[in-house]
């Protein structure tokens, strides 16, 4: 293999699991390390600075990082992240005067549409470099689908408003209740850009299913329904209620229906439980709510009786793999399934729909009728037209929409001022050693060896009893602490020079975990089969030297490092060097 | 400075024929200096251990005073042990195999406490042949009281303090060997993949077995003049050939390469294989191995390998001929058999 490149800034950055795997590139230990220090405030901006919503991520968010958490590979659970971020949100003070400054007007003008988390970044970004912002919703305030959707019992208004008011604050002119009927009416104003944050507003139904237009009366489309719940419209709901479908909208239907009467509430889907897509903690918080899963059954029919709807009939189906892995659905021949019911809600799946996009204004629609848009710069084929968040690429969640809607800021800047969009700026990257003498460093190397601690909750009848209650308590600060010191530091890297080496062993004799090696060259799959410890996880690097004076390399393989230091500091010539790498991405304002 | 080590260790692991993990043979984290030579050696006897499945409760981890006779703390927690005084591991390790031959015997000491104030226990220890293992960590100074030159140093082998060592050094495998040693061999701390099988091998060899591992000194003695430095071990070190052990429970399922292959069963049935050089030592025969270590230091080689096996020696118990059982097991009735047992042995005595 060839020495390892660590200039390029990606390598240390894939280091860091968790950041890496946010898609707006949170320095998620440093701010762990604030926590931890009691820094709230410190740990909530860094947070702000990337990800814009802490409070409302801190316990909403779809934490992509956890997965991917080294912790999870050493023992069994990840760091609690998400939670952590909400410590930080908690527990800070006021940070007003900490958010970016409004410069003077800049003379350009911006169209907004939609105010979810896309666009409020965009505006986030564009706002305070002076731009004239309008934001247009034809809901009564802002939030996007963080509002209309999200039950409160998960994400409380207060904690929603706060955020979506720093940004609103910076000057932005909203136009609330105003539905955008044409955007070619919107390219005839004088902005000067457009963004398009209209999300995935469709919820898919069951047109063709029997009984599905006698039974309307009681028969809802999941992201509608709770829409209508959100805003106070629908208080209500029967004492039986089917759930059709497996992924987030069901849960949050399903829990949302305990709340508003449903005492037999029950979540049908098609496919075997394990393959549900919701995340595996809302599926676990819909199961403590008593609300049983049916696997494996289709729907089949509604039953209406007298005009109304008393049931559904499903048919038994089992899952089968052919060798490429794919599944069908088999039915089992078994006799049709009947369950009573007073309500359905059909939570399966969201579509985009743009018919308020004209198709002659020179902006391109592709595949599954949706807008041709960059990757990277989220421009369409319209160059003053821009889209993020669902709307771009199909429902995804809020860090996805946030991410957009940074790397769009940039480009709507850059094309306000003429430059090249394409061009994109590069991440600030840095690398700064932390010894502070003779084996001391300035970050905690101490593993800790604790489990992940639990979110305390709120009784289960008074949350039951309460729609707006949140669940979830969150950790208190000594909680946070706790779990702020299992994080391994994964931006500590070790930092290997490979003229200093003397090949003394002491790193790899040391390494808990062996993932230092030294050994003869080869090529990375041969070299994997030679390391000290298996060497199985093929999505993490080898890092691997320049030629030592044996003739031999050095190769760490990254996977089970515990950034502990230990290499570091057992090394007598500082050929290991524990460094703390930080990694931002470049954002408009 | 950390005083811990995560118990955090590879997911995937590998575990033993007992079910061991590596991790079930090491010792507490190391307070010897960063790049002490001492440090791979102790993690070359938890892998040797570690590989032949031993079980940690059935060794015992002897040594005498020094940075090296610290080690036994940076291995094998779960073994018994004793941390002797200077030069005095070789009696006490004798007693011990006295009470106990069941147990595997692992003795480190260091040049100093071997060469110097231990040389007349260590001569008749060779001499007795007790079945133990007996590692030196040879660095050429007296680490653990700052770096004075010991007996091992190299003449003209100067160490931090920049003297030039002016008396001849003692070779403890030429001693070993002329002293009937069955089991020789000199190694190299930044060699494990030598070490560690010659460690197994010296494991089942029945009788006493050495193994004179050269352990630069990083804070005393790693310096360019120094004939125990990193640097001038790997520039100068050469193998007899290349070695492996099979333990007799395994099975041996790779044929070794027929020629230059000699395989040598031990008592225990495990098998060595030597691959060696061509035209490089016999190692079986005493007189070739003692030229061919003269001819290395005349020609500043350092030679390192299996430098002598002879697997029809008598350790101590067969040499006095005393009973299978450990003597700890047997009670007062056997061990006093009162006064008309010393009468006849007295009768036939006249
Ligand atoms: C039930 C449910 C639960 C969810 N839970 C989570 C969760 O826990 N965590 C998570 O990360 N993600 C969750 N998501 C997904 C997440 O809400 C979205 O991915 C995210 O909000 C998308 O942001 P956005 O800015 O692209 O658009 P949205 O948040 O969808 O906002 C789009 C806004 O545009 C408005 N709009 C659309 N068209 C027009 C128009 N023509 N004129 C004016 N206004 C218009 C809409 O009214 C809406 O307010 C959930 C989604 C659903 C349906
Ligand atoms: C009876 C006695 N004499 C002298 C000493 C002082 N002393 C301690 S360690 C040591 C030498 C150790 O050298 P070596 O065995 O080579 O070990 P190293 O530290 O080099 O590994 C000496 C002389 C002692 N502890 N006890
Ligand atoms: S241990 Fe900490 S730094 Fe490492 S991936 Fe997990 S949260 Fe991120
Ligand atoms: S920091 Fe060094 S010693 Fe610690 S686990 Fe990583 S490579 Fe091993
Ligand atoms: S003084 Fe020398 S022998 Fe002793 S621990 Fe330090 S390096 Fe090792
Ligand atoms: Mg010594």
């Amino acid at each position: 293999m060839k020495p390892t490149n660590i200039k390029d800034p990606e390598y240390f950055h894939k280091v860091v699991d968790c950041q890496y795997a946010c898609p707006a590139h949170t320095p998620v230990p440093e701010y762990i390390r604030l926590i931890a220090a009691g820094r709230y405030d410190d740990a909530y901006m860094i947070n702000w600075e990337s990800n814009v919503f802490p409070g409302v991520l801190g316990r909403v968010c779809d934490r992509p990082c956890e997965p991917a958490c080294r912790r999870g590979r050493v023992e069994e659970e990840p760091v609690a992240i998400c939670r952590l971020k909400r410590v930080a949100a908690d527990n800070k003070d006021d940070i007003k005067a900490r958010l970016p400054e409004v410069k003077p007007k800049n003379g350009k003008k911006v169209a907004l549409v939609g105010a979810g988390p896309a666009s409020l970044t965009v505006a986030r970004g564009l706002a305070p470099l002076g731009y004239e912002i309008d934001l247009y919703d034809e809901q009564e305030v802002g939030g996007g689908f963080m509002r209309s959707q999200i039950p409160s019992f998960r994400l409380p208004a207060e904690v929603l408003d706060e955020e979506v008011g720093y940004i609103i604050d910076m000057g932005v002119t909203t136009h609330f209740k105003h539905y955008v009927d044409s955007l070619k009416g919107l390219l005839e104003k004088d902005y000067d850009a457009i963004f398009v944050g209209s999300g995935a507003p469709n919820g898919r139904d069951l047109p063709k299913l029997p009984g599905r237009q006698e039974g309307d009366e009681n028969i809802s489309v999941g992201i509608n329904w709770l829409e209508s719940v959100a805003f106070g419209h629908t208080k209500s709901v029967g004492k039986k209620v089917l759930v059709l479908g497996g992924g987030n909208t069901a849960m949050d239907c399903c829990r949302t229906a305990r709340r508003l009467g449903g005492e037999d509430v029950r979540i049908v889907v098609r496919s075997p439980q394990k393959e549900m897509k919701a995340s595996p903690w809302e599926i676990e918080d819909a199961l403590a709510e008593d609300i049983p899963i049916f696997e494996n059954h289709v729907p089949h029919s509604f039953v209406v009786e007298n005009g109304k709807l008393v049931g559904m009939k499903f048919e038994k189906v089992r899952a089968e793999y052919d060798e490429n892995g794919k599944r069908s659905l088999i039915p089992t021949g078994e006799d049709l399934v009947h369950m009573e019911c007073d309500d359905v809600l059909i939570a399966i799946g969201q579509d985009n729909a743009f018919p308020w996009i004209e198709r002659d204004i020179g902006l391109e629609f592709g595949k599954w009728d949706m807008p041709v848009v960059d990757e990277k710069t989220f421009q369409s084929t319209n160059e003053k037209v821009f889209f993020g968040g669902d709307a771009a690429f199909g429902p995804s969640n809020i860090i996805t929409a946030v991410a957009h809607g940074h790397q769009a800021a940039i480009s709507i800047h850059k094309f306000c001022l003429g430059e090249n969009v394409a061009e994109r700026p590069e991440p600030g990257v840095n690398l700064l050693s932390q010894k502070m003498g003779f084996h001391e460093w300035t970050y905690d190397n101490h593993i800790d060896h604790d489990k992940r601690h639990l979110v305390p909750h709120v009784d289960k009848e008074l949350a039951l009893a309460n729609l707006k209650l949140e669940v979830e308590k969150g950790f208190d600060q000594e909680l946070g602490y706790e779990e702020a010191m299992r994080c391994l530091n994964c931006d500590v890297q070790t930092v290997f020079t490979d003229n200093l080496c003397i090949e003394c062993d002491a790193c790899t004799d040391v390494c808990p975990t062996q993932c230092i090696n030294f050994t003869d060259n080869g090529e990375e799959d041969e070299l994997r089969t030679r390391l000290n410890a298996p060497s199985n996880n093929k999505e993490q690097d080898l890092y691997v030297s320049g030629e030592l004076k044996t003739a031999r390399v050095m190769v760490k393989d990254e996977n089970v490092c515990l950034h502990c230091g230990l290499c570091a500091e057992r090394c007598p010539t500082s050929a290991w060097d524990m460094q703390k790498f930080s990694y931002s991405v470049t954002k408009a304002g | 400075m950390s005083y811990l080590k995560s118990t955090f260790r590879h997911p995937e692991s590998p575990k033993n024929d007992l079910g061991y993990t590596q991790a079930n043979y090491e010792g507490a984290l190391s307070t010897l200096c960063a790049g002490c030579g001492h440090d791979s050696i102790s993690n070359s006897i938890i892998k040797a251990c570690f590989e032949l499945s031993l079980e940690p409760h059935r060794i015992a981890k002897m040594s005498g005073i020094g940075c090296s006779s610290k080690t036994p703390a940076y291995f094998l927690s779960n073994s018994h042990g004793f941390n002797s005084v200077h030069g005095r591991m070789p009696s006490v390790t004798t007693g011990a195999n006295m009470a106990n031959r069941d147990l595997t015997y692992i003795g480190v000491s260091g040049d100093g406490d071997t060469a110097s104030i231990g040389m007349g226990q260590f001569m008749h220890l060779v001499r007795r042949n007790l079945n133990m293992v007996y590692i030196v960590m040879n660095n050429g100074v007296y680490g653990l009281t700052k770096g004075q030159d010991s007996a091992t140093a190299d003449v003209g082998s100067a160490s931090k303090k920049g003297v030039p060592n002016m008396y001849e050094p003692m070779d403890l495998c030429e001693l070993a060997i002329s002293l009937g040693s069955g089991y020789v061999a000199r190694s190299f701390s930044g060699d494990k993949e030598q070490l560690v099988p010659l460690i197994k091998g010296a494991i089942k060899h029945n009788g006493f077995a050495l193994i004179d591992v050269v352990s630069p000194c990083v804070t005393f003695n790693n310096t360019p003049n120094s004939t125990k430095s990193y640097e001038w071990v790997r520039d100068h070190k050469e193998a007899t050939g290349t070695f492996d052990l099979v333990p007799h429970e395994q099975e041996i399922t790779v044929q070794a390469p027929k020629d230059k292959t000699e395989s040598i069963t031990l008592h225990d049935g495990s098998v060595i294989n030597l691959q060696r050089q061509p035209g490089s030592l016999d190692v079986r025969c005493r007189e070739s191995v003692l030229q061919a270590l003269e001819e290395a230091k005349q020609n500043k080689q350092v030679l390192t390998g299996l430098l002598h096996l002879n697997t029809d020696s008598s350790n101590t118990h067969e040499i006095i001929n005393t009973c299978d059982a450990p003597l700890n097991t047997l009670g007062e009735k056997e061990l006093c058999p009162g006064s008309a047992v010393l009468e006849a042995i007295n009768e036939s005595l006249r």
